[in-house]
């Protein structure tokens, strides 16, 4: 029963994933890996999407996901899974608010998810380079080391990483500009080779 | 009925006008809940806020959630959240149909290819803001090291990295009361 599964599947991402959208994304990798619902490129172009789209990203790519694996109803099924241990949760810390923010417990355990949790993330986000940047296929194949690249791809991350963090009117831009641009820079430069 | 219609819409405007998830809400959530509506305080609206950061899920549900509550008990919770959610549901469910009508095209494979590489920087960018906050000391960025290097080097599910580092929180905290 997809459905029951994609719920369950995501209602663990939602109670596990802390910090908002982008903790979502290592849960969906172990997902992917479990279920060969999506592939690891598949979910790097829902995560640009996700970016790029009106919403939550965490929603954003429940919903993707949901869709993907089981259609309309898979992306509705799938969100309500993601969102369903936030209402739980939020209802009953809201009954408590004031002594919830001050336990001792409560503060020290979220003293150590915080860093789990961008560990993770950055792990995930390891993933995403092999994805985009590297080719380890090609390069098992030839094993010269100018095929281990991407090398349009690494310059084009190299620029955006440069405009978006150091320079002065572009680091304010929205991160949509820079997904656009890169879209663009991909279609120009053949990215894909195709 | 009324309000909670009015719950609805008030937060599918903030679904729709919410663009890079729940960083970019704060704002519109002060101009739509405070200053229009008047549905909670800047003190709350924080607090909400705060604990929607470090509480499971998303964090602009778990605001909606908080203030759907607040005005009309646990159907306001889930009404605010339903609106919330509506219009990624609606925009993805439409924008996947016709990506994965197209995904097989030239075009389309190499602006993604380009569209991957600038996810991976705004991914970095993610992990170093996060870092800022989370990584306060040694003891944080050991966890920090062991989960990434554990994450990349086993096939174990994140839930067990997440429930290890709440528990290594709660002892390291302990330990330190205990010294002191």
């Amino acid at each position: 029963m997809i459905f029951l599964r994609l719920f369950w599947e995501y209602f663990k991402v939602g109670l596990f994933s802390i910090g908002g959208g982008m903790a979502t994304i290592p849960f969906l990798y172990d997902l992917s890996d479990k279920t060969g619902w999506f592939t690891h490129a598949q979910l790097a172009d829902m995560l640009a999407v996700s970016e790029s789209t009106p919403g939550a990203i965490g929603v954003n790519m429940a919903t993707y996901v949901g869709y993907t694996t089981a259609g309309p109803w898979g992306a509705l099924i799938a969100t309500i899974g993601l969102v369903a241990p936030s209402i739980i949760v939020i209802l009953l810390v809201a009954r408590v608010l004031q002594q919830f923010r001050h336990n001792r417990f409560v503060e020290a355990g979220f003293y150590g998810l915080r860093p789990a949790s961008t560990g993770l993330i950055a792990a995930a986000g390891v993933t995403v380079f092999m994805i985009a940047l590297m080719d380890v296929d090609r390069y098992a194949q030839t094993k010269a080391l100018g095929d281990l690249f991407h090398w349009k791809a690494c310059l084009l991350a190299a620029a955006v990483l440069i405009f978006s963090d150091w320079v002065k009117p572009t680091k304010t831009w929205h991160p949509i500009v820079f997904i656009g641009i890169s879209a663009v820079a991909g279609v120009v430069f053949h990215f894909a080779g195709v | 009925m009324k309000e909670l219609w009015e719950l609805f819409l008030a937060f599918a405007k903030l679904g729709v006008m919410t663009f890079g998830g729940g960083a970019a809400m704060l704002p519109m959530l002060q101009r739509e809940i405070l200053e229009k509506r008047h549905w909670a305080t800047e003190e709350e609206l924080m607090d909400y806020y705060a604990i929607g950061q470090c509480t499971p899920g998303v964090i602009a549900v778990n605001t909606a959630t908080f203030i759907g509550q607040k005005r009309k008990g646990v159907i306001g919770g889930i009404v605010a959240t339903a609106g919330m959610v509506f219009p990624s549901l609606v925009i993805i469910t439409i924008l996947a149909g016709i990506i994965t009508n197209i995904s097989s095209l030239g075009w389309v494979q190499n602006a993604f290819a380009g569209i991957r590489a600038c996810v991976v920087v705004q991914i970095f960018n993610a992990v170093i803001r996060l870092g800022k906050k989370s990584i306060v000391d040694k003891r944080t960025l050991v966890i920090f090291l062991v989960v990434f290097l554990g994450s990349i080097l086993t096939n174990l599910s994140p839930v067990w990295f997440v429930l290890a580092a709440a528990v290594a929180g709660i002892l390291l905290k302990q330990w330190e009361v205990k010294r002191t």
